[in-house]
This record gives structure tokens, C-alpha cells and sequence, in this order.
């Protein structure tokens, strides 16, 4: 565990305390990109071990750390390789839900802003797309992280999923893409009949939220504004009738109650459009990804616990477990950490200190290895040693089960 | 002697074997002799084929009835297979040397296609989209035959179901359009679907064997007989690319808000509007009109003026804009990075690619429009309401490409554009020919057509020379290629 001395506020918290050495070199060969101060962007950069990363975010103090690729060679070597050969082999897939990507759909903020009330929309994500790329794909390491700011990454470390084509990463995220269109589309989503599984799983998250999230807290069919932009959405013969309707009905609650009837008598009769009012709660709350994010092989993410440059907060790994009660604006932030590791030692952590006498240079590595304990980033810290034991785990049960197969021979 | 005279039988015999059936993979070459006037009249015939297929693809839904019957004329005027008779019927003489045709056709093409990434794509999407009408067009009995024949390991009950990872690469194109069921990443997929796989199957052994073939080039192109066609077919497909501008420098930044109203095609006067209003566009709407705005005539250092001037008008200051997007402004123009000289997208990679989300301004109007919208945008241009309904009837169809013809003829007062549209630039060309600036622009037209074709010849100046007699005869094809492709 790494904290960079306090202060410094563009610190990059690191938990390689363990390095799972997959592969000969995967470390060696992975790439990461510092971005400096004056928005010096420098990529390629590669390291041997550990410490020789630590010592070099000591020395530039980089403002943002991202993370990519493994290459065939060492990144930093790449200008010495024969051309054509330096290529990217593996990498994670990784998906980014931004909250901008929603600003035709949420009043309450827009642009870089969130709020609690917008906040569901990641959450929604969250639990539509972990699902979908666990139940469906088959998916089984799943890292999900806050972004900092105004959105959520996820981290798909399976073997499989690092080994993915560009074909196949562009064909999963497109799979799970159904908001599509610019500025120029009203209508975001169509659904044709048969409705796959996969969307009617999707609304059956979406419709937990939908009352609170979309009725009450973004009132969408409350404001005039909103409800017309709902309306726009619909058929227009429904949009008509429920235009009078919505004369008489100003309860939102009452009037989504009549979009739904309305809904139903239209899948009796005809074919199409017969689905909107479930394109409208999709066009509303389904996660709008990035597919060329996902696409990519060489595509570089923000690591997992450095520090949002404009906010100060840690992006934190999310423990799904806690998804409901996640809070953004309770993330801790450098300055947050910086304090609490300014704070004087307990007792209790004195006295642990006087027990590992025996060697000073080990004891002052270990006592700084342990200091994140002592912040409030412990709990993600521990969350994320599970979510790597996990992984070592079901790493060396493969190799279990490759050197019993080769024994059979 | 005699052993080599046996095997020389066998070899014979399994490639008669081969043309018994209507469809096949092309994995082996053909082996034997022809004479250097069929080689090229086979290569040419296809490749007309191959650009039928192109233009069908962009007017009619692929496999659509009207795509059918046209491709099915087609193949028939041309001589290839367009029947997949009964397999007794077909092994007599003309069925035969229609499948012998496409089957050295299909290799010839090859050698002159796999030379770079673009005409291996550009070759091997036609193919593909070749041998899926073929497959199509085969009866259900035909199809199980040709999967067992090839060794394609497909359970032939209804429900198919794969390792998902194992057998990804094919299940990809059904699994990103959902037409597939997934659990825990296995695939079950409908017994209709097959074809996708199969297509892939086609395209991944199609790219390989392209990659095998570029190497043994230079073995290829040392004959002087047949260099010369070989890279006269690569030209053909591309036509004009937009890449090499003759009139760097000839347009002013000032000139550019009025060109936009009067020269630019639809999509690019809609990026200019954004750009203007929002002083930002996102990175789709940068590349798309930045390298049109390269193949009309900007230079480096223009295009870094105005798009700075404009970001700056935004939220982005100076020193942001030069650290983050003039990098991305000289990479266009092949100054960074691996120094690639982008081309202007075409109208088919603007239509066909990287569609517009949320926030994007780039795209093509009549495809990616909703047409309420884009009615309101031509009223807004002044496009009279008959104008306006014909472009929505064709957008309706699918014809993208003739709705922004109409809307060329509509805002130059013409009746006839005259040309078949398929690129932005050439839109912007030939407007300002008929406004008047056309005599510099056209002599500076055909330079780069003929100037594309020397440079390619990289052998030496000797090679048409030397090959005097097939000289002659290659003028008339290349002649004949040329026609072909500007009446097309």
C-alpha cells in the first residue's frame, strides 16, 4: 500500500500489494499513461516492479493515472521494436457509464454535476449490466468502480474477457446497448417483438426505480416541459387522448397509471409502437455506455483508487452488496485521507509498532503498508483484496486443472 | 514420369469434383493453364460483378427482393452461376465453366486486392455479401450438403448451442444484434441463423488467406504481363479518394460560412452550424468534417486557425486547445503518430459507421435523422415542400445517397445532378463547378485520378513497354474497366 506524502494532492493510492504474476511479465508489459501537470499526457509507460512504479508517481506526481493494455513487449520499449510487432495482447473489458450521456433525461443536473436524485441512474446501471455479464456471458470478476466524479467504470478481469477480439468487445457492448441516437433522435429506443430475455430483465430493474427515480424525484410527467417530452415519445393517437386526460390528472403517480392502460389496450390491437410506454422507462433509465470505450484493446481507463483530479475523491471500488446505500458525495477525498493519516497514533497502534523491532527498514515498510487502515479507505481496500483473492483463486484452480490434465498423459 | 502424369490426373479430377457443386469456399486455388485474354476477362467480369454487388448493397436492403432479381440479371449478363440447379442437371458444359469462371476469377481478384488493408476490405465485404446471396439462394438440402462438405462442425437440430468463447468469433454478428439467446455464455442460436456463422467462417478464411497471398506478391508482379492488370483492377473499385488535393490553399476561412450554405452537402453544413453555435464539436463531428474540410482545400495551418478560433469562442481557452486538440488536428493531416494522411470519409463510411449518439452532430442527415427533424432542417434551408417530400420518400427507401442528390439538384436549381453521388468532396466539387468556379477544379479533377494510377505502378517505367503485345489489349479492357465505372 503506497500514500504519497501528505499534501500532495495528486497522490495515487496503489493496493498491488500483492502482484499476481499470471503470466512471465504480464506486469512488465503492462501499459500505463501518466497525465502531468500543464496536461502533459505520457503514455507508455511500463515498470519492472513495484517500486520502481511507486518511485516514479513519487517523482512526476501525475494528476491522473490510467490503465491499459498488456503489449507484446514493454510499453516503454515499444519505439526500439521491430514495426508490427508491438501489439496490445490482453487487456481488461471495461465499460464507463457517464452521467453527461443522460442530460436529455435528468432536470435535476447536467453536465458535470450529480445529485442523490440522479445518482440512481448509475445504480440502475449497475445492477442492469452486472447482471447481464454475469447471468449471460458468464462473467465472473467484475470490478466496479466510482469514477470520481459523475460516473462509474467497470473492470471485467475474467481470462476470457482479457482475451477478447475487438469484434467481441464491440458485439457484447452492443448487445448491451439500447439507448442509441444523437441530438437529432427523439426516440432512443425501439423494441420489436420478440422482446429478448435480456430486455425484459432490464425492465424489470428499471421498473423498481421507475416510480421513485422517474415520477416522483425527476417528476417527469409533472413540469410541462417533461411531460410534453414524454409525450413525444408515444403514438400519436395515444398522445392525444392522454393530452386530455392530463387535464383532469395532475397526480404523476395517476397519470403514468394511464400511460400503462393505454399501453395495454395498444399491444391488443396493433403492431406497432406497441411497447413505448416500456421504450419510454428504457429511454429514461437504461445505462447509456460508450461503446467505443469497450471496444478497444489498447483503450486506457482511470486505475482504481487514484484520485479525481477536479474533485479530490478516490475512485473507490463499489462493493455490490452496499449498491443501495452507495453515496458519491461520501466518498473520502486526498484531503480526507491526508488528515486522517496527520492524526496522532492510538495506543493500540503504538504498541503494535514496538512488536516488529526486529528490522527497522521492514517495520517502516510494513507500518506504512498498514496506514491505510488507519483512513477511511479501509473498507475499499479490503473489498478489493477479496475481489483479487477471488480471482487467485479461480487462477490457480485453472492451473490445477491444466497440470491434471497434463498428468493424464 | 508416369507418377507425376498420375498425380497430375488426380488433381484434375478433384477440381472437376469441385465444380459438381454451386457454392464453395475457394480454398483451393485452381490449377491449370489459361491464356492471359481469359485471365483478364474473367477478373474483369467479376470485379463488375463485385461492383454491382457494392451499389445494390447501398440502394436495397441485402437480400431483399428487388436486390435479388437485380443481382440475379446480373450474374446471368456476366456469365457467372446464378442458379444453383439440381446437382445432376449442372454437370453439364455450361454450368461447369460458369463455376470454373468464378472459381479462377475469385483467386485472380485476390492477388490484386490483398496488396492493402482497404482493398482487402473493400474486396472481402463484396465477396461476402456475393456468397451470402449465393447461400441463400441454395434449397435447404443444398445448404445441409455444403456444411457437411466443408467440415463445418454445425449441429444441424434446431437449437445449435456453443461454447460461447470457443466459437465467439462466428456467433459475433448474432449476439450484438440479439438475435441470439446467452446463458453463462453459452449460445443458442435458431437454425435459420446458421448463415451468419457460416458468412463469418467465409470472411475469417477469406482474410487469412488474403494475408497469405500479399506475401507471395513480388513473385507475382515480377511478370510484366501481369502487373500491369493487376493494378489497373485495384484502381478501379476506389475511383477518386479525395486524398491528394490540388487545391491546397484555395480556399479562404472567410469563403468557408458562405461555402457551407451553398457547397457543402447536408452533413457537413449541419457540422458547420454546430460548430458555429456550440464553438465545440465532439470527436465523430471533428474527424468527419475536418477531413472534408482537408479535401477542400484547407491546409495544415488554416484548419488549426479555424478550429482553434472557434473552440476558443467556447469554453476551451488557447493553451487547452493547443495541448489537447491540435494534436488530434495535425494527426488528421498525417503529421503524428504513425503518420497516416487520412482520406475524407466517403458517403458509405458516413453512413455505415460510427453512428451518432447523444451529443453528436456527425453522421448523415438522411440516415441518421429522425425525419420529422430533418424536414424542419430543410425547411429551414428553404427547400420547397415538393423538395422536401421527395427527399423524405427516398429517405423512406433507404436511398440516402440519391436524398442528398436530390437535395444537391434542389438547392442548385437543376433537374439532373448528373452524377452518381458517393462522396462528400465530390459533392462539394461539382457544385462549385455548376456555380461557376468549376474550369480550375475540373482540369485539377482528372490530375489526380491519372496521378493515383502512376504512382501505384511502382515497377519500373520499362514493364508496358516491354509487354508490347498485351499492351494492346489491356488498353481496350482498361478502356472498357473505365467506362464501366463512370457510368456506374
Amino acid at each position: 500500500m503506497i500514500l504519497c506524502s501528505p499534501g500532495d494532492t495528486s497522490a495515487f493510492t496503489s493496493v498491488e500489494g500483492r502482484i499476481l504474476q499470471v503470466q512471465k511479465n504480464y506486469f512488465q508489459n503492462r501499459e500505463f499513461s501518466f497525465t502531468l501537470k500543464d496536461d502533459i499526457y505520457v503514455r507508455y509507460q511500463s515498470f519492472s516492479t513495484q517500486t520502481e512504479l511507486e518511485k516514479e508517481m513519487q517523482k512526476m506526481n501525475p494528476y491522473k493515472i490510467d490503465i491499459g493494455a498488456i503489449y507484446s513487449h514493454r510499453p516503454n520499449q515499444h519505439n526500439t521494436v521491430k514495426s508490427g510487432t508491438f501489439q496490445a495482447l490482453e487487456k481488461e473489458l471495461v465499460f464507463d457509464i457517464d452521467m453527461t450521456d443522460y442530460d436529455d433525461v435528468r432536470s435535476c443536473c447536467s453536465a458535470a454535476d450529480i445529485c442523490c436524485k440522479c445518482w440512481t441512474l448509475m445504480t440502475i446501471a449497475i445492477h442492469i449490466l452486472d447482471r447481464a455479464l454475469r447471468e449471460d456471458f458468464g462473467f465472473q470478476h467484475l470490478l466496479w468502480v466510482y469514477s470520481g466524479r459523475r460516473g462509474v467504470h467497470c473492470w471485467v478481469c475474467d481470462e476470457a474477457a482479457r482475451k477478447l477480439s475487438v469484434a467481441a468487445r464491440s458485439a457484447v457492448a452492443e448487445y448491451l446497448s439500447l439507448v442509441k441516437g444523437g441530438e437529432e433522435t427523439l426516440k432512443k429506443v425501439v423494441l420489436t417483438d420478440p422482446i429478448h430475455p435480456f430486455i425484459r430483465e432490464s425492465l424489470a430493474v428499471v421498473e423498481r426505480y421507475f416510480p421513485r427515480y422517474a415520477l416522483q424525484e425527476q417528476d417527469i410527467l409533472g413540469r410541462k416541459e417533461s411531460v410534453d417530452k414524454v409525450l413525444a415519445l408515444m403514438p400519436e393517437d395515444v398522445r392525444k387522448e392522454l393530452q386530455q386526460d392530463f387535464q383532469n390528472e395532475k397526480k404523476p403517480e395517476n397519470r403514468w397509471k394511464l400511460v400503462k392502460e393505454q399501453a395495454n389496450r395498444k399491444q391488443g390491437t396493433a403492431k406497432r409502437g406497441q411497447y413505448f410506454e416500456k421504450e419510454i422507462m428504457l429511454q429514461y433509465c437504461y445505462p447509456r455506455l460508450d461503446v467505443n470505450v469497450s471496444k478497444g484493446v489498447n483503450h486506457l481507463l482511470k486505475s482504481p483508487f487514484s484520485v479525481h483530479p477536479k474533485t479530490g475523491r478516490i475512485s473507490v471500488p463499489m462493493d455490490l452488496k452496499e449498491l443501495e446505500t452507495f453515496d458519491p458525495f461520501a466518498v473520502p477525498t486526498i484531503s480526507q485521507i491526508c488528515e486522517e493519516l496527520d492524526r496522532p497514533r492510538t495506543e493500540e497502534e503504538k504498541s503494535e509498532d514496538t512488536k516488529e523491532k526486529e528490522n527497522e527498514k521492514d517495520a517502516a515498510e510494513r507500518r506504512k503498508i498498514r496506514d491505510y487502515k488507519r483512513t477511511s479507505l479501509a473498507k475499499y481496500v479490503k473489498y478489493f483484496d477479496q475481489f483479487l483473492e477471488k480471482m487467485a483463486r479461480s487462477w490457480k484452480g485453472e492451473l490445477l486443472k491444466k497440470s491434471d490434465l497434463q498428468k493424464d498423459f | 514420369m508416369q507418377f507425376s502424369s498420375r498425380r497430375k490426373k488426380y488433381n484434375t479430377n478433384s477440381q472437376t469434383e469441385l465444380y459438381l457443386h454451386p457454392l464453395q469456399f475457394y480454398g483451393q486455388p485452381p490449377l491449370e493453364n489459361i491464356s492471359l485474354s481469359e485471365f483478364e476477362a474473367f477478373a474483369v467480369d467479376r470485379l463488375k460483378l463485385l461492383k454491382t454487388i457494392e451499389n445494390l448493397g447501398v440502394s436495397y436492403v441485402k437480400l431483399s427482393e428487388q436486390y435479388t432479381k437485380k443481382l440475379e440479371s446480373e450474374s446471368k449478363a456476366l456469365n457467372f452461376l446464378y442458379r444453383p440447379d439440381d446437382d445432376r442437371k449442372s454437370s453439364g458444359p455450361t454450368e461447369y465453366e460458369k463455376r470454373r469462371k468464378d472459381h479462377i476469377s475469385h483467386f485472380i481478384l485476390r492477388l490484386a486486392y490483398c496488396q492493402t488493408e482497404d482493398l482487402r476490405r473493400w474486396f472481402i465485404q463484396q465477396e461476402v455479401d456475393l456468397f451470402r446471396y449465393r447461400f441463400n439462394e441454395l434449397h435447404p438440402k443444398q445448404k445441409l450438403e455444403f456444411l457437411h462438405r466443408n467440415n463445418l462442425q454445425y449441429d444441424t437440430v434446431s437449437l445449435s448451442s456453443f461454447k460461447y468463447f470457443e466459437s465467439l468469433f462466428y456467433a459475433l454478428d448474432l449476439v450484438r444484434t440479439r438475435k441470439v439467446y446467452l446463458k453463462a455464455g453459452y449460445v443458442f442460436i435458431p437454425h435459420q441463423d446458421i448463415v451468419t456463422i457460416v458468412l463469418n467462417d467465409f470472411r475469417t478464411r477469406l482474410s487469412k488467406a488474403l494475408a497469405l497471398t500479399a506475401r507471395s506478391l513480388p513473385a507475382v508482379h515480377s511478370d510484366e504481363r501481369l502487373q500491369p492488370l493487376l493494378n489497373h483492377l485495384s484502381h478501379a473499385y476506389v475511383g477518386q479518394d479525395y486524398s491528394i488535393q490540388k487545391n491546397v490553399g484555395k480556399i479562404s476561412l472567410e469563403q468557408i460560412d458562405s461555402l457551407s450554405g451553398k457547397s457543402f452537402p447536408l452533413c457537413m453544413r449541419q457540422l458547420h452550424q454546430s460548430l458555429r453555435e456550440n464553438h465545440h464539436l465532439r470527436h465523430g463531428g471533428r474527424m468527419q468534417y475536418g477531413l472534408f474540410l482537408k479535401g477542400i482545400g484547407l491546409s495544415l495551418e488554416q484548419a488549426l486557425q479555424f478550429w482553434r478560433s472557434e473552440f476558443i469562442r467556447g469554453k476551451v481557452d488557447a493553451d487547452k486547445f493547443d495541448k489537447a486538440y491540435a494534436y488530434s488536428i495535425r494527426h488528421m493531416f498525417g503529421k503524428e503518430g504513425k503518420r497516416t494522411d487520412y482520406t475524407p470519409y466517403s458517403c458509405m463510411k458516413v453512413i455505415l459507421s460510427n453512428p451518432p449518439s447523444q451529443g453528436d452532430h456527425h453522421g448523415c442527415p438522411f440516415r441518421h435523422s429522425e425525419p420529422e427533424l430533418l424536414k424542419q432542417k430543410l425547411q429551414f434551408y428553404k427547400v420547397s415542400p415538393s423538395g422536401i417530400s421527395q427527399i423524405l420518400e427516398l429517405v423512406k427507401g433507404m436511398h440516402y445517397q440519391l436524398a442528398c442528390q436530390k437535395y444537391f439538384e434542389l438547392t442548385h436549381n437543376m433537374e439532373d445532378a448528373s452524377f452518381s453521388l458517393n462522396h462528400p468532396n465530390q459533392y462539394f466539387i461539382e457544385s462549385q463547378k455548376v456555380l461557376g468556379g468549376g474550369k480550375d477544379l475540373k482540369r485539377e479533377m482528372d490530375i489526380p485520378q491519372r496521378s493515383q494510377e502512376n504512382s501505384a505502378t511502382r515497377g519500373p517505367s520499362a514493364a508496358p513497354e516491354a509487354a508490347a503485345n498485351a499492351s494492346q489489349e489491356l488498353a481496350e479492357v482498361t478502356e472498357e474497366l473505365d467506362s464501366f465505372f463512370q457510368d456506374a
